[in-house]
């Protein structure tokens, strides 16, 4: 009897042993080959070092992406990305999940075109190049159909090195919003340099400068054909439509350089600090104020340029607009998204997510940003201070340069589920959170 | 008897498990560290250029780095990496370490000079640092043109001075 049991428990543990092999082999492996059955989203044990609040996880969906900028999702939960440069012709890439572990299984490209801008609603994709807006025919599935023939709804804007990508959104009544950025850092009459004075009226703002409003149903509309929005606007990146509002709501990159082009004024350490980088609700024929004032976040006050006879102290641009949230200094907030997904807790609802790029322009002083933001809104207002949602983008403490940066945070999306996507544009890859607290 | 029996065998299985556990963790931590590993080595390099003793570093090395923090830093970097898509890398680029006339024309005249195309990659403009003199200008030259692991003839107040003669207008 005891024999008998001895054998069988050799057997048993034999077994076991050979069932510890194969789990260990298979956790060893990068892909897990067991997960036909039940679509189970792969979460990274680390959150691929992205730092999130309690509850929350970070995928990484894909990577080796070149240099993907603003994305969409559509309904079954493919991605757009728009690239910066085409990769091989290819300026968009559409990736697919095909088993719903999360991971990307296939990726399809075309438009032969970089740039930043992209958006989808139910009919059409829509993406920018610097000088144009085209947009693709989906299909039921959100796919598109014919990648090779665009319609072209915008046409020769302004593009020139500084500020050139067009980031815009749209307001579900048939309307784009486009960024057109200035093609310079304060409107100097020779740009970035020492002891240039600022023109005056600044001409750029003529063409630029602004968010200019087109129809999303006519073809190769331009000046001619939009209207210019809202003005005073440097370098806007960041730009969504809120329902609850029922307004344009964007996020401007604030001025560069007031120590390099001002010593005498703002010593290296307040030149890291200022400007604040702003949020504002833009109604029709707002004026932000650019180039002559610049918004002072310590102050809480429109200060005067010192390209137009600012100290520093002397406020202007009374009849410009107030943000509505600052945010540090050069932080570059390149996308912003109002939550209006399910899957997170309730205080995200409405909210706004910021992607910030991360800084260049507080050296020699630490670099900033790097991550995504969040700032709480209730009956379409903020209603508390901004805080750091998503952080280590750049996977090293410190960061004194952004080529030191793993990550750059440039592109925000909402899946079906209501995940919220994240692109960065210096690693090439394509990070997912989700909330997955039981 | 019978229990003991059986308790033996689990101990050896427990253990032969963490020791596979053991393994398994190894094998997870040198991936992560395969990953990272690059990076970090790149980041200490340019984070801590070569000690020299200071006696043994030409005069224009700590010169042209005062320059190179009033007028060069904040776009360039500290690390002369640049910004990518914005300010252009002085790092193993021709325009630094090729022919001294292209470079002193860049830091004279301005990156207009002889960057002045829509294809660029970088969005900034540069501009001219003619209003520095021919010392510091050769300092910052030579500075660049032997930092950030760079290296190559450093260019004389002479070169600059007939530079400026033979460039001017």
């Amino acid at each position: 009897m005891s024999k008998t049991s001895h054998k069988l428990f050799d057997l048993r543990a034999k077994w076991l042993f050979f069932f510890i092999v194969i789990l260990l082999f298979s956790g060893c492996k990068e892909k897990q080959e067991n997960s036909v059955k039940e679509p189970v989203l792969k979460i990274s044990p680390d959150n691929e070092g992205i730092i999130v609040p309690d509850g929350f996880g970070v995928m990484k969906v894909a990577d080796s992406l070149g240099a993907p900028r603003h994305i969409a999702v559509n309904s079954k939960g493919g991605v757009y990305l728009k690239l910066r440069k085409p990769i091989d012709g290819e300026g968009i890439i559409y990736l697919e999940d095909e088993d719903g572990d999360g991971i990307a299984d296939s990726k399809k490209g075309f438009a032969d075109y970089g740039g930043t801008g992209m958006y989808l609603d139910k009919n059409y994709l829509y993406a920018s190049s610097d000088e144009e807006i085209f947009r693709y025919k989906l299909n039921a599935e959100g796919e598109v159909t014919e990648p090779n023939s665009p319609d072209t709804l915008v046409t020769k804007l302004v593009s020139y090195r500084t500020h050139a990508t067009k980031s815009f959104t749209m307001d579900g009544d048939g309307n784009i919003y486009v960024n057109i950025g200035a093609y310079s850092n304060a409107c100097q009459e020779t740009d970035r340099t020492l002891g240039s004075p600022g023109v005056m009226p600044c001409a750029i703002l003529d063409s630029a400068g602004g968010i200019w409003q087109f129809r999303s149903d006519k073809f190769k509309q331009s000046y001619g054909e939009g209207k210019r929005y809202a003005t005073g606007l440097r370098n806007v990146v960041g730009l969504d439509w809120n329902y609850k509002l029922n307004k344009l709501v964007v996020t401007q990159h604030g001025r560069d350089q007031l120590n390099t082009l001002y010593p005498d004024l703002y010593d290296m350490e307040t030149s890291a600090k200022l400007p604040a980088e702003t949020m504002y609700i833009i109604n029709e024929g707002d004026d932000a104020g650019w180039p002559y004032i610049y918004y002072d976040q310590f102050q809480n006050k429109k200060i005067l340029s010192p390209e137009y006879g600012g100290d520093g102290k002397k406020t202007a641009g009374e009849n410009a607009i107030d943000p509505i949230a600052t945010f540090p200094a050069h932080m570059a907030p390149n996308d912003l998204l109002f939550y209006t997904g399910d899957m997170f807790p309730e205080e995200y609802k409405n909210g706004a997510f910021i992607a910030f790029h991360g800084s260049w322009n507080r050296a020699p002083e630490k670099q900033k940003g790097f991550l995504v933001a969040f700032v709480p809104f209730n009956d379409g207002k903020p209603s508390g201070e901004w805080q750091i949602f998503a952080d280590g983008f750049a996977g090293i403490e410190e960061v004194y340069s952004p080529s030191e940066a793993n990550h750059r945070p440039t592109g925000l999306a909402q899946g079906p589920d209501g995940s919220l996507y994240v692109s960065d544009d210096a690693g090439g890859t394509l990070f997912r959170i989700v909330y997955n607290k039981k | 008897m019978r229990k003991g029996h059986l308790s033996t065998h689990t101990v050896a299985i427990f253990l032969f498990g963490l020791g596979l556990i053991v393994l398994l963790n190894s094998c997870y931590s040198s991936k992560k560290e395969n990953k990272g590993g690059s990076k970090t080595q790149i980041q200490t390099v340019s984070k801590s250029p070569p000690k020299v003793p200071e006696a043994a570093l030409p005069p224009y090395m700590a010169d042209g780095r005062k320059v190179y923090r009033q007028v060069c830093l904040t776009c360039h970097q500290a690390n002369g990496k640049g910004v990518s898509g914005l300010n252009p890398p002085l790092t193993q680029t021709d325009y630094v370490l090729g022919d001294k006339n292209r470079l002193l024309e860049i830091i004279i005249k301005g990156s207009e000079a002889n960057l002045k195309d829509n294809t660029s990659e970088y969005a900034n403009v540069m501009q001219g640092y003619g209003m520095l003199g021919d010392k510091e200008i050769a300092n910052v030259a030579s500075f660049i043109r032997n930092s950030f692991g760079n290296k190559a003839e450093p260019i004389t107040v002479e070169e600059v001075t007939s530079f400026r003669s033979a460039n001017k207008k």
